[in-house]
């Protein structure tokens, strides 16, 4: 059975309306004859039909506007259709896959963005080298067309602070930010948060050579730049341990504690020359460590470039810190308000331990909380640290 | 040049050749508006039915080396020229395996092998171009023809007036014919011309000229032997004005209010193909067998030309951009 | 006018002294000498000697075959040179001035800059098309359009405006010889300039920009007869203790980025002079590039000295007003480093 279809006259049909049958079902049609009459904007079409047979049905009324393609009947060719009037291929079958837009010839450099930029009229230049050299374009006064800060004013202000304007393709570590004003906001909120905020200390000590079995067996087949560490297997442990103890993941504002609905780990970046920052690693807790180790290295290294964006610094719902490198072996960190609790992480020492009455050596860790007694107190402290050990025993699941 | 050649030879052979040449235009035709009304072509497409005749009649007698400028309504006469009709078909379908790569489509067939210039698609716009193709053949002393086919539509537009002048001016050989089919799109000669008749106008640029019933392709090809023959001998162009008419519409998407059925199937007792298939039926010059013989041979090779162009491949879009300019390198100077 | 501001060559007996006029001229002898495919066609260009008198002479040199008076049919004898350069010639189709080029734009952009593309590389158009451009000689609102700007923005074609004697003089050869059409646009004011040519002077690239003056506080883009100006204006901006950079763009299509950036990244500052109409200008399209491509380097909005968006009037002060002048230019540029 053939279908005859609305068809396509010119580049801008869409549709038609079927305003007369010139046949009825019954009549015997050959491949050519005009069998009925369409209505389009330019007028009335008498449209032909390609196969010979039977009309057997009319599939659409009279007066109905249908789009092209559309079948409008059905014909009964004789037996097998000639060659020339079979029926016609699926319409979309060869329709042309959507021209994607040409690439841009030129890309477009990554705009720096600067956390906490106000509307200030700094020319591009200007923000640039600004952004660069750390200095602060709300604190400043512009020379250019209507108050406009230019180049020559930031360097002019650079000057003054005593600090030589370098080209600008050098770029020295930590100098993103201006690291006096660094260290005073640092101050300000850590004198803060002792003043405020009750901390109680916890330590548990966790034995970590399952992980680093784990992780030796896996980073076997792994290129250096993609291999996982320890921190990362702390990391998701803290997060997936928040899901259960979730006075820990949250906010104390207003005399209240506000819990998050999702997780973002603070890590604990220092910065060369004295800086210090804590970015957040967002909803952590559904991160694959692959994907979570990835992000940790792109945070420290745009960190230390100085290329964070405003909103990672600002929502952390818990901080985890890390000193093992620097050989630490515990750390009592104090808590960044407004958040509720800071995880430290020393280094991995072998410990005599005992394992089935045995004494062997092991890879021990020390984890250590610091909590908010505002809204947890110790013992679920220690049911959340101890909920983290566990998680570090089987680092496949994390 | 003998006389001889400038006269049809009529022996079964070439009528049989001369029909075979139409009737293969009117079937291709009739496949691609099938194809148009299922979408596999696309944009506007403007079919030859009721012309074959002039097609057929003059671009045989040309030589390979001569040249073809041709407007949008060209798919029979690239036919006819030697264009193979896979390429013609997958150019409709605008698959790179068309002879334009496909970025031409039905109104720019190009083939550089047969010196077939398009395909254009401005009306009166080739004209300028075969004069100066037939400019730069007179001046590398090429003893070539270019032949310029246009409607009369085109004699309105300012480029004829220009083009006919300057040819005659600087004696170009430029075969000059006119299908005049009566409408120019939807406007009737009458509408549009204070002289109706297209060859008068030929004289006024003094250029050699003459009118032809262009519904009887030995007519056609009668004077298109005397033309050639005439531009060959003497280097000066002339004018052919085919008097013929397009039984179907201007174009696909044409409820041609502007003229009536009746006179539409007036011209349809006079078209070409017909007509001169009953003449060689009275003169005992074909036997049925013969016509369906080359009906089938034509199917089949209309039928191989669609599956080459279905099967046709898409230009790649990163090549969007390439020969927009010449891909040699430009010399830096000296 | 003099070409003595740039004139970095020194007086020998092996430089001419020259107008810009016989330089083009020259270069069209040279082209004719030594390749035989190419011949000059154009209205009056035989008998007449060229409107602006650049083909003086060359009838008589080199006969009616190479040098051919056309009737006036712009569109016929323009698409005539597209065929016989499509059919093995190398053309030179003298447009008398762009102004009636508008009668041949459907043979330019329809045929000449689609034929490649659109026959999938089977044809090409080598072909040069010269045509007179620009106002200052009272001619009025018909006779004194700048529409390079409209050409360069044709793909397909390539449009030049040399503006020294160094480039009319070989601009032409290296266009010939492309495969591409060439559109080259003599400015009607500098066929009267006189200056100093190397007596050996011959064929230039056509698709560099050139730094005419360095400088470090901004950038001066222009091309044509803008270039005196701009170096004129570039004089008085010295005088106030600015420095301008006067890049000749040379080639408006391609535009080259690369000599532009490098400039605006120096100087961090851009005015771009442009004959043509203020609105939808080839100085927008340039501004575009700038902030596409070197928006970090930006320390002053960009500005342009266009024509006043009027049809160009008779009256030498009116005329004066509707095109950029070096006081504009100068004032243009205290703008952009907020010196007003």
């Amino acid at each position: 059975m053939a279908e005859f279809r609305m068809p396509s006259l010119g580049a801008d049909m869409d549709a038609g309306t079927l305003v007369q049958w010139l046949v009825k079902p019954g009549d015997g049609v050959k491949h050519g004859d005009i069998i009925a009459v369409v209505e389009t904007q330019k007028g009335a079409i008498e449209i032909e039909t390609f196969q010979t047979g039977k009309i057997e049905k009319f599939l659409v009324d009279v007066g109905t506007k249908v789009p092209v393609g559309t079948p409008l009947a059905l014909i009964r060719t004789e037996g097998e259709a000639k060659p020339a009037a079979a029926a016609p291929p699926p319409l979309a079958a060869a329709a042309p896959r959507p021209i994607p837009a040409p690439p841009p010839r030129v890309a477009a450099p990554a705009p720096p963005m600067v956390p906490g930029e106000a509307a200030v009229a700094a020319s591009p230049a200007a923000r640039k080298l600004a952004q660069e050299r750390g200095i602060d374009l709300s604190a400043m006064t512009g020379s250019g067309p209507g108050g406009a800060i230019t180049y020559a004013d930031v360097e002019r202000r650079l000057a003054a602070a005593g600090v030589a304007p370098t080209a600008p393709a050098e770029r020295k570590p930590g100098a993103w930010l201006d690291l006096a004003a660094m260290r005073t906001a640092i101050a300000a909120a850590m004198a803060r948060s002792k003043r405020e905020i009750p901390h109680y200390y916890l330590e548990h000590q966790v034995d970590v050579t399952g992980c680093e079995q784990w992780l030796a067996q896996k980073n076997a087949a792994l290129p250096p730049d993609s291999r996982l560490l320890i921190g990362a297997l702390a990391l998701k442990a803290v997060a997936l341990a928040c899901r259960r103890y979730p006075a820990f993941n949250g906010f104390y504002r207003d005399n209240k504690f506000e819990p998050s609905p999702a997780v973002h780990v603070g890590v604990a970046i220092s910065i060369r020359g004295g800086g210090l920052a804590a970015p957040a690693l967002h909803d952590a807790d559904q991160l694959l460590l692959d994907e979570l180790m990835r992000r940790m290295r792109d945070l420290v290294a745009r960190t230390r470039a100085g290329r964070i964006r405003g909103s990672e610094i600002a929502d952390p719902t818990i901080t985890v810190s890390s000193l093992g490198e620097r050989g630490v072996e515990a750390l009592y960190g104090i808590i960044y308000p407004p958040q509720v609790a800071i995880v430290g992480l020393g280094k991995v020492v072998q410990r005599p331990w005992v394992i089935d009455g045995a004494i062997g050596p092991r890879s021990v860790v020390t984890l250590t909380l610091s909590g908010d007694h505002r809204v947890s107190d110790g013992h679920a402290g220690a049911l959340f640290l101890a909920e983290i050990g566990k998680l570090l025993q089987e680092p496949d699941k994390l | 040049m003998t006389l001889a050649a400038d006269k049809p030879h009529l022996s079964r052979a070439h009528m049989l050749d001369l029909l075979q040449r139409m009737i293969r235009i009117r079937r291709f035709e009739e496949k691609c508006y099938e194809l148009y009304t299922q979408e596999k072509i696309r944009g506007f497409m403007h079919l030859y039915d009721g012309e074959e005749a002039v097609a057929a009649g003059v671009i045989p007698v040309l030589e390979q080396r001569d040249r073809i400028v041709a407007t949008y309504r060209e798919h029979g006469h690239a036919l006819v020229r030697g264009v193979p009709m896979t390429k013609v078909m997958a150019e409709m379908y605008g698959r790179q395996e068309g002879c334009s790569r496909g970025r031409g489509g039905s109104m720019h067939l190009f083939d550089a092998a047969t010196n077939f210039y398009g395909g254009n698609a401005i009306v009166g716009g080739g004209l300028p171009l075969a004069v100066g193709l037939a400019l730069a053949d007179q001046m590398q002393r090429n003893d070539l023809v270019t032949a310029c086919f246009f409607g009369d539509g085109a004699v309105a537009e300012g480029e004829f007036h220009e083009s006919l002048n300057l040819a005659v001016l600087w004696e170009l050989p430029v075969l000059f014919v006119c299908e005049n089919n009566l409408y120019a799109m939807g406007t009737a000669l009458a509408r549009a011309q204070s002289e109706t008749d297209i060859q008068k106008k030929a004289a006024c640029y003094r250029l050699a000229s003459e009118a032809v019933d262009g519904m009887d392709v030995i007519a056609v090809e009668a004077a298109a032997r005397r033309a050639l023959h005439a531009v060959r001998e003497s280097g000066k162009p002339y004018f052919l004005e085919c008097r013929t008419y397009r039984l179907r519409a201007h174009s696909m998407f044409d409820a041609q209010l502007y003229r009536d059925k009746a006179e539409i199937d007036a011209w349809r007792h006079k078209e070409p193909i017909a007509r001169f298939r009953a003449w060689l039926e009275v003169n005992h010059m074909i036997h049925p067998d013969d016509l369906s013989r080359m009906e089938a041979a034509i199917d089949a090779e209309i039928a191989e030309a669609v599956t080459f162009a279905e099967a046709g491949t898409w230009e790649p879009v990163e090549q969007l951009t390439r020969f927009t300019y010449a891909e040699t390198s430009i010399p830096a100077g000296r | 006018m003099q070409q003595d501001a740039m004139q970095q060559q020194p007086v020998h007996a092996g430089t001419i002294e020259t107008t810009y006029r016989e330089a083009v001229r020259e270069a069209i002898r040279d082209a004719i000498k030594r390749d035989s495919r190419v011949f000059l066609m154009g209205e009056d260009v035989g008998r007449y000697g060229g409107c602006y008198a650049v083909s003086k002479g060359l009838l008589a040199e080199f006969g009616p075959e190479r040098i051919r008076d056309t009737p006036l049919s712009e569109s016929g004898f323009t698409g005539a040179g597209i065929g016989a350069a499509m059919a093995g010639m190398r053309p030179i189709v003298e447009v008398m001035t762009v102004n009636f080029s508008m009668l041949a734009l459907d043979q330019i952009l329809n045929n000449a800059a689609t034929i490649r593309h659109m026959s999938g590389n089977q044809f090409g158009v080598p072909l040069v098309i010269r045509m007179a451009t620009g106002a200052g000689r009272q001619l009025a609102a018909q006779h004194s359009h700048s529409l390079e700007g409209w050409y360069a923005h044709i793909p397909g074609i390539k449009v030049l405006a040399p503006a020294t004697l160094e480039d009319a003089r070989g601009m032409l050869w290296t266009a010939l010889q492309d495969p591409d059409p060439v559109l080259i646009f003599e400015n009607v004011m500098l066929y009267n300039m006189t200056g100093k040519l190397a007596a050996d002077a011959g064929a230039v690239d056509i698709d560099k920009a050139a730094v005419r003056r360095a400088g470090r506080d901004i950038s001066l883009i222009t091309y044509g007869g803008s270039l005196w100006k701009t170096l004129e204006a570039a004089s008085s901006l010295a005088a106030d203790g600015i420095e301008a950079e006067v890049i000749d763009l040379r080639s408006l299509r391609p535009l080259d980025d690369a000599t532009i950036m490098a400039s605006v990244a120096k100087t961090r500052r851009a005015v771009i002079v442009d004959e043509g109409w203020r609105s939808g200008s080839l100085a927008a399209e340039i501004g575009m590039r700038i902030v596409e491509q070197a928006f970090w380097s930006l320390d002053a909005p960009l500005g342009r000295v266009c024509s006043e968006e009027v049809p160009i009037p008779y009256p030498r002060h009116l005329e004066n007003a509707a095109i950029p002048q070096a006081p504009k230019i100068v004032a243009a540029a205290k703008a952009a480093l907020g010196r007003l």
